[in-house]
């Protein structure tokens, strides 16, 4: 060996880890409507609690349960957004893509989703967004049942509005 | 009442992209090494350890402190580690100070470290979870939306985030410790700097950095006898809220408000932009600047831009309220040291040992750190004399 080679000093060794997500009450009852198609969040059961999606068992700000199931919207709200220019690792969406952290129609709190058949340029705070779904055969217990949100021809919501509308929806 | 206590010792690793010549080890035994230099001690002078780092995600290294109590000489004696993501380096130099202040140690040492070449920080932040889509992309995702939210707010001039950027760049070339030296940096090459997560551009992030950062804290009695002008803890304060609950302001977070409140009230300051000298403020994304300003009562709220925009905070303009002379975390980024880089840059200045980014006479500063989805807070003010 007469040639001088770099020293390696660091190596790439991925470890890869399977595990079963045991959902728990809420996310379970959660993840059930959403196989079937549904949006639902869920508060605790006093008149004007915030509803929440995911729910995850308890209200955040006051550690209670969240026991009174809502039926969502399939229509939301662009709370605000990002355009993301670099790959997401271990995901295969290819940049740029929008994601938006959406507030659906009768929740309080906003997730974020993909957004798409939309003008990059154009996608706003307030704008009306509804959900595209995956087939139905093909729906499982994930929120990727919903391939995207597309803008709808729907007047903006004002920003101090959002995250407060109704299931009805906007001027609904 | 709580005993005082002061920093008596700072040390600090030269930050860079790749430390390829030490272990996680052999990085905080540096910073440990440098600070009891500074402070003119040795192992046996250190009663307990405290330390800390961001999530063991990061690394893959799981609880690494048990692994580094003999680099940190602490075999025997009382080690505690603190997690509190991004904010962790402010978290931990407050719960080293509160052994002090409450009597328990005399003297301790605490660090904080971040080794990010053998780490995966983005793919970390970015793991799948079940109940929702697979579309967190590491902190920038997370932040981009809030500091959009902030720009509609504020109607800010767009290129706030840009001369943000530049400044504190430009104070990062004054400091041989920065991990980026850009003395040439100027507004145009940051506005053609790559678009990551839109608004915040490729130059408008911090680095991705190899890092650790260490400080002695003593009681009264043995900082007074400390051969350098010790920085005194004039108040210290934590605070965290859930990252998500209907109604958060995540652009002006509650905790953060509150924690400020707390600390400057302990510190006995009422208008923070007048009566502080200089802050270090951790700003990971060049919009926080502005944001912090307003959520730290420096700037009325809808105004924070404004101070930028002026060169209040710029060093080099001769601003009134320098952020970030070190160069802060835009220019150095080792996450789990961040925050106690930015706790242990406020103490350099009043010890008036900060080199070329000293700024001239500066008697009291706030050391700022914050963490998590924006929802963890600590902070520390430190003066040059006794409270």
């Amino acid at each position: 060996m007469s040639e001088e080679q770099d020293v390696v000093t660091v190596i790439q060794a991925p470890i890869y880890l399977k595990y079963n997500f045991t959902a728990g009450a809420a996310p379970a009852r959660f993840l059930t409507q959403l196989k079937k198609g549904k949006l639902t969040g869920q508060c605790r059961d006093e008149p004007g609690a915030p509803v929440y999606i995911p729910p995850r068992g308890s209200c955040p700000a006051t550690g209670k349960p969240t026991e009174k199931e809502v039926e969502l919207s399939d229509k939301a709200t662009v709370q605000s957004f990002t355009i993301v220019h670099i790959p997401i690792p271990g995901n295969a969406i290819q940049p740029p893509f929008i994601v938006a952290n959406l507030v659906a129609d009768g929740a309080n709190i906003s997730f974020i989703h993909l957004m798409s058949e939309c003008v990059n340029e154009e996608v706003h705070i307030g704008q009306r967004v509804q959900a595209v779904w995956k087939p139905e055969a093909e729906w499982d217990y994930a929120m990727d049942n919903i391939k995207y949100f597309k803008p709808i021809d729907e007047p903006d919501v004002p920003p101090e509005q959002i995250g407060k509308l109704p299931v009805t929806g906007w001027e609904g | 009442m709580a005993n005082l206590a002061a920093v008596v010792g700072i040390g600090q690793t030269k930050y860079t992209t790749k430390r390829t010549d030490v272990s996680i080890a052999g990085l905080v035994r540096e910073a440990a090494v440098n600070a009891l230099k500074d402070a003119d001690l040795g192992w046996d002078d250190i009663d307990a350890v405290i330390i800390g780092k961001a999530p063991d995600m990061f690394e893959g290294v799981i609880m690494p402190e048990i692994y580094l109590t003999d680099a940190l000489g602490c075999n025997g004696k009382p080690m505690l580690r603190v997690h509190t993501a991004g904010s962790v380096g402010g978290s931990t130099a407050l719960v080293a100070a509160s052994h002090v202040q409450s009597g328990t140690f005399k003297r301790v040492l605490t660090v904080a470290f971040e080794k990010q070449s053998e780490s995966n920080a983005m793919w970390a932040l970015s793991n799948p979870q079940p109940f929702s889509t697979h579309l967190n992309a590491g902190a920038g995702g997370y932040f981009a939306p809030i500091i959009r939210e902030y720009m509609r707010r504020s109607n800010a001039p767009y290129d706030v985030g840009i001369k943000v950027a530049v400044k504190d760049r430009l104070h990062g070339a004054r400091n041989p410790l920065a991990h980026l030296q850009k003395p040439d940096i100027t507004m145009k090459e940051v506005e053609e700097s790559f678009m990551l997560w839109d608004p915040i551009r490729f130059l408008e992030s911090c680095p991705s950095s190899d890092g650790a950062c260490a400080m002695i804290i003593a009681n009264e009695e043995l900082a007074e006898q400390a051969p350098k002008s010790p920085a005194w803890i004039r108040g210290g304060a934590m605070r965290s809220e859930p990252t998500m609950f209907a109604g958060r302001d995540e652009v002006n977070p509650q905790a953060g408000r509150d924690c400020a409140a707390d600390v400057f009230q302990q510190a006995g300051i009422t208008d923070p932009r007048k009566e502080l000298d200089v802050a270090e403020v951790y700003v990971p994304f060049s919009w926080y600047e502005p944001m912090w300003l307003e959520n730290l009562g420096f700037a009325p709220v809808g105004e924070g831009w404004k101070l930028t925009m002026d060169g209040a905070t710029s060093l080099i303009d001769g601003g009134d309220i320098p952020w970030n002379p070190s160069g802060g975390v835009l220019s150095s980024n080792p996450i789990g040291a961040s925050g106690m880089i930015r706790f242990a840059e406020a103490a350099r200045q009043v010890r008036g040992d900060a080199g070329d980014h000293q700024v001239a006479g500066a008697k009291l500063a706030l050391g700022h750190a914050y963490g998590g989805g924006a929802q963890f807070f600590s902070m520390w003010v430190v003066g040059s004399e006794k409270p």
